[in-house]
C-alpha cells in the first residue's frame, strides 16, 4: 500500500500544482525551465512568480524536514565530484532539452506533446541504462 | 495575489515530491534500477500527476487564464537532436544521483552540503547553456 497510494496521493498534489498554474498564470510547470530563468535573467517583475514558486518549494521543504523527517532519511553516499558532475550536466541537460521531470513529464505528457513524450522516454531509458551500468560494470 | 497562488502551488509541488518519495534519491535509483531490486513505486506518481492533468489541462485550456490574457504553451512541435542530447545527458545526471531539479530544490531544506553542491552546479550547468546558446 505505501508502495502505491503515497505515491499515488503525492502525484496528484503534483498534478494539482502545475494544473493550478495552468489555470492562474497559464503556464507550464517546468521546474527547470522557471529555475533557470529565475537565476539568469534580470527581468524581476515577470520573474516574481517563479522566485515565488521557488521559495514555496524550498521553504515547505525546510518545514517539512521538521514535520515529516522520515521523508528525507537517505544519505548521499557519492562524493562531491560526482555530484558536482551530476549537478552540471541535469543543468546543462535540461535546460538543452528544453524541460525536466516537471515540464516534459507532468505536463507534457497530459499535453500530448510528440517532444515532451520522447524527451520523457528518453531520460527514463538513459537513466535506466546509467543504473544498469553502475551496477553492473562499476 | 499571482505570487501567492504560485507560492501555494509551490508548497503543494513540495508536498507531493516529498509525499510520493520523489525526493529521496535512493527510491529515484531504486526505480531506474529495472535490473536489480525494482522499486516500482514511483511510476504511480507519474500516473497519478499525467491522469490528474489529462483531466484537467481539458478543461483548464479551454478557458483564459486568472491573470493572463492567454495560456504561454510551447509552440515548438519538431524534434530536434537538441531535445534528445539534453534529455540524454539530463537521465545521465538523473541516473548517477537520483535527484532532478525539483527534489534538488526541496532537498535543500536537509541542509545537506551535497544538495547545496549539487543545486550550484545544475545552476552552474544551465547558466553554462544559455551562454553557448
Amino acid at each position: 500500500m505505501e508502495k502505491i497510494i503515497l505515491p499515488l496521493f503525492g502525484g496528484v498534489l503534483i498534478g494539482l500544482s502545475s494544473s493550478i498554474i495552468l489555470y492562474f498564470l497559464g503556464r507550464i510547470t517546468g521546474i527547470s525551465g522557471i529555475f533557470a530563468s529565475a537565476i539568469t535573467s534580470i527581468d524581476f517583475k515577470e520573474n516574481a512568480w517563479k522566485w515565488a514558486f521557488i521559495a514555496g518549494l524550498i521553504i515547505t521543504g525546510i518545514i517539512l524536514t521538521y514535520t515529516n523527517p522520515n521523508y528525507f532519511q537517505y544519505t548521499i553516499d557519492k562524493s562531491y565530484l560526482t555530484v558536482i558532475s551530476a549537478g552540471l550536466i541535469v543543468g546543462f541537460g535540461t535546460r538543452l532539452g528544453s524541460g525536466c521531470t516537471s515540464g516534459h513529464g507532468v505536463c507534457g505528457i497530459p499535453r500530448l506533446s510528440a517532444r515532451s513524450i520522447l524527451a520523457t522516454l528518453t531520460f527514463m531509458l538513459i537513466g535506466i541504462i546509467t543504473v544498469a551500468i553502475q551496477r553492473f560494470f562499476l | 495575489m499571482k505570487i501567492v497562488v504560485s507560492f501555494i502551488a509551490g508548497a503543494i509541488f513540495s508536498v507531493g515530491l516529498s509525499v510520493s518519495g520523489m525526493i529521496n534519491p535512493n527510491i529515484v535509483i531504486g526505480f531506474l534500477d529495472i535490473f536489480g531490486e525494482w522499486n516500482y513505486s514511483l511510476a504511480f506518481v507519474m500516473c497519478g500527476a499525467v491522469i490528474f492533468n489529462l483531466i484537467s489541462f481539458r478543461f483548464i485550456l479551454k478557458r483564459t487564464p486568472i491573470f493572463n490574457s492567454q495560456h504561454l504553451i510551447p509552440s515548438k512541435k519538431d524534434i530536434d537532436k537538441n531535445l534528445i542530447i539534453g534529455s540524454a545527458l539530463f537521465g545521465i545526471g538523473w541516473g548517477v544521483l537520483g535527484i532532478c531539479p525539483g527534489p534538488g530544490l526541496v532537498n535543500l531544506g536537509t541542509l545537506d552540503p551535497k544538495i547545496f553542491v549539487f543545486v550550484l552546479a545544475m545552476a552552474l550547468g544551465m547558466i553554462i547553456q544559455k551562454r553557448i546558446s
